[in-house]
């Protein structure tokens, strides 16, 4: 079969490349940080620090002896003044000095913190919550009330949301800001690897013509053949990359894990701890670890594979084979932009109303647009976490699947007329002519 | 015995004619040149025996029978305007062509390597396309073109791009292939080597075809009686030199030898380049 041997080119060519390496073992790594990074700094940053001695020049006496030390942030109290300070800072014999001006009549409420190097973050809010703590308190005893009642008082409370389902037994937790995030990730990979993929369809296609192999080509295939032995070599490549990402991401993650203290909260929970630190759920907190771990549970990971999958495949097939033909019409690169703007519109569409879907997945616009065959691929990835109904992905997957096939064979006879065409400014008019002939 | 027909093929693009019933036959183990002006459809009737395009009426045959895909192997085709995949070793990219020709990949391998040492370039199987010069390129070119031992080669311009040296080289390929049983056709607007190479020719102009034959029919079908003459008159002056026009050479002798010693006495042929151009611009008219 001839069109294995092209397949096997457009396959092994881009394989071999310098650049595919390097995207494929630095991406994981980017991945893995993405994953450890805010764990890391979350619950080892005092290890990445130095110790700290910071003096205190409180001028309002209310925090003397009170500020916290903390494993690396000592706190002296000092009996001078701020200028005096200063110079024993530039003098090296404190890291900081933490300036507390007094007021006369109500408590402090501001604080400067002197120092030659940048202090982190941690080191700021920690001060802050310390003060914030004593004022408290402060005022609370001023009032006549016992600090000790508030705290009592103090409570918390959670919604749960729980998805019905018609069957027995299958309410599930749900949660919807993680999946509102998964969703949103999905579709922008979804995004991503159509245009990138798709990109590189068309730049082989232009590549042939410029490069007049192609009349050599076709006097051995057929165009169709060609054409489709491309979508196909690198649609294999794009595979190859997401199966070598995942492997390595694992194994990356895997070693990692082995070699960090912290083995019980990355042994699972970490995976998605970028995500959690952007809903603002701190990690080190047991009671969320177990909601993480829940969240896991409750999503349907295989599914979701399987489905990017899928969606990936026609959406690829459906929009390379679009770029194809456009690679086939224009003789250079700079002439296929009136042609790629309006088909990249079809999938930038969902991409821009992402929110929209996401935080309604169960909206007509949501299914309208997870139906149609150019905004499907980006609309259900944004709907799947949530659990979408089997007869809707399966008639969604049916309509991209036809769709690419009518698309494909539109295409080949645009392609089979461009490539040999040269010299010719092509128009939209010229190519529906094309597809006529 | 022909090897290839072409009959009455007729091609239109939209309303535009661009081959009206061109009948052809190539002999067994001849080389046929395929001439005409740039846009005379020589580049379309190439792609109809490449099975690129499909004629919209009329028949070619191939050894006796109907042209068909499997005969893709049989046929060999350098174009005009050619080209490689630049990033692409040259060594693979040979293979690659010449599997696609459906050869077997270890043997395009063996002979491919061996055409190599032949054209002095096995020193750059490894390097990259890109590296190469034009005319090194068109050297590659030519080997993916011969590779599979097609039956039938189709040249479009071979020449161009290429230094005498190398042209030579070529021509002397070419004859080679022929004696060793390819039918070749031959697509040029060199003239020189129509006469050094062609056994016979079709001129198209505009889709038609307005001449068809052997070189030395056409030139002798295209002569004007012109004869060059060299005598040395009786009175001593020198040899003298002119051109004669007359229906009877005997006569034009009879007359010389009275008047002088006759040194040479030449007929003068059209050159293919001046039948060329004065048909090509009077069916212009």
């Amino acid at each position: 079969m001839k069109i294995g041997i092209i397949i096997e080119r457009e396959y092994l060519t881009r394989v071999k490349k310098r650049s595919f390496l390097i995207i494929t073992f630095l991406a994981p790594l980017f991945f893995a940080a993405l994953m450890f990074l805010p764990a890391i700094l979350m619950t080892n940053s005092e290890k990445f620090e130095n110790k700290k001695v910071i003096a205190v020049c409180d001028e309002s006496t209310l925090f003397n002896g009170k500020l916290e030390n903390t494993d690396i942030n000592t706190f002296i109290y000092i009996d001078k003044s701020i200028d005096e300070a200063k110079q024993l800072v530039k003098d090296g014999v404190y890291d900081g000095v933490l300036y507390i001006p007094g007021t006369k009549l109500t408590v402090p409420t501001n604080a400067e913190l002197y120092s030659i190097k940048q202090q982190p973050m941690t080191l700021t809010s920690h001060i802050r919550s310390s003060m914030k703590q004593i004022v408290e308190h402060q005022k609370l005893m001023s009032s006549g009330i016992d600090p000790a009642i508030v705290k009592a008082s103090a409570t918390t409370i959670n919604v749960q949301q729980i998805k019905m389902s018609e069957k027995e037994g299958g309410e599930q937790k749900s949660f919807s800001e993680f999946e509102f995030f998964l969703g949103l990730f999905l579709a922008l990979i979804i995004y991503f690897v159509i245009f990138i993929f798709g990109n590189q369809v068309m730049r082989g296609v232009i590549e042939e013509k410029t490069n007049r192999i192609i009349e050599v080509i076709v006097s051995s295939v057929k165009p169709f053949e060609l054409m489709m032995g491309k979508i196909i070599g690198i649609a294999l490549v794009g595979l190859t990359q997401f199966l070598l990402w995942g492997v390595l991401t694992l194994a990356i993650t895997g070693i990692a894990s082995t070699f960090l203290p912290t083995q019980d909260v990355f042994s699972g929970g970490t995976v998605m701890s970028e995500q959690i630190a952007e809903t603002g759920v701190n990690t080190t907190d047991p009671d969320t670890l177990t909601e993480v771990f829940e969240i896991i549970h409750s999503i349907n990971f295989k599914d979701i594979l399987w489905c990017f999958l899928l969606y990936f495949i026609g959406g690829y097939f459906l929009y390379s084979a679009m770029f194809a033909a456009i690679g086939a019409a224009v003789d250079n690169e700079t002439d296929t932009q009136q042609f790629v703007t309006p088909i990249s519109l079809l999938l930038v569409i969902p991409m821009v109303c992402s929110s929209i879907i996401a935080t309604a997945p169960d909206s007509s616009f949501a299914l309208w647009m997870s139906m149609i065959p150019f905004t499907s691929p980006v609309g259900m990835m944004l709907r799947i976490p949530f659990g979408v109904p089997i007869w809707q992905v399966v008639l969604s997957v049916a309509l991209l699947f036809a769709t690419f096939i009518v698309f494909t064979w539109l295409a080949s006879k645009v392609y089979r007329t461009g490539i040999l065409m040269y010299g010719k400014k092509v128009s939209w008019k010229e190519i529906f002519k094309w597809i006529k002939y | 015995m022909n090897y290839l027909e072409i009959n009455n093929v007729s091609k239109s693009y939209g309303t535009k004619k661009v081959l009206n019933d061109i009948s052809i036959k190539v002999p067994k183990q001849s080389i046929y040149g395929l001439l005409g002006p740039n846009g005379a459809g020589k580049t379309t009737l190439i792609r109809i025996l490449n099975q690129i395009t499909m004629p919209d009426s009329g028949q070619v045959l191939l050894d006796g029978n109907p042209l068909s895909p499997n005969d893709i192997a049989q046929i060999g085709y350098l174009p005009e305007e050619r080209g490689l995949y630049k990033k692409m070793k040259v060594g693979e990219q040979a293979i690659y062509l010449a599997q696609l020709k459906g050869m077997d990949r270890k043997e395009a391998d063996k002979r491919l390597r061996q055409w190599f040492v032949k054209f002095g370039i096995a020193n750059w199987w490894d390097k990259k396309v890109e590296e190469l010069s034009k005319g090194m390129q068109q050297k590659v070119q030519f080997i993916v073109t011969v590779i599979h031992e097609p039956k039938l080669l189709i040249f479009d311009e071979p020449f161009s791009g290429f230094d005498p040296i190398n042209v030579n080289l070529l021509k002397n390929e070419i004859l080679e292939l022929r004696d060793k049983g390819s039918t070749i056709l031959f697509s040029t607007h060199n003239m020189s080597s129509v006469e050094e190479l062609c056994d016979n020719i079709m001129l198209i102009n505009k889709g038609e075809k307005i001449l068809e034959g052997s070189v030395y029919d056409i030139k002798q079908r295209f002569k004007n009686h012109s004869y060059d003459v060299v005598y040395k008159p009786f009175d001593g002056s020198g040899e003298t030199r002119f051109t004669a026009n007359s229906t009877n050479p005997n006569e034009l002798i009879r007359d010389i030898i009275d008047k002088g010693e006759l040194v040479s006495f030449n007929e003068i042929l059209p050159s293919m380049n001046e039948i060329f151009i004065n048909l090509v611009s009077s069916s212009n008219k």
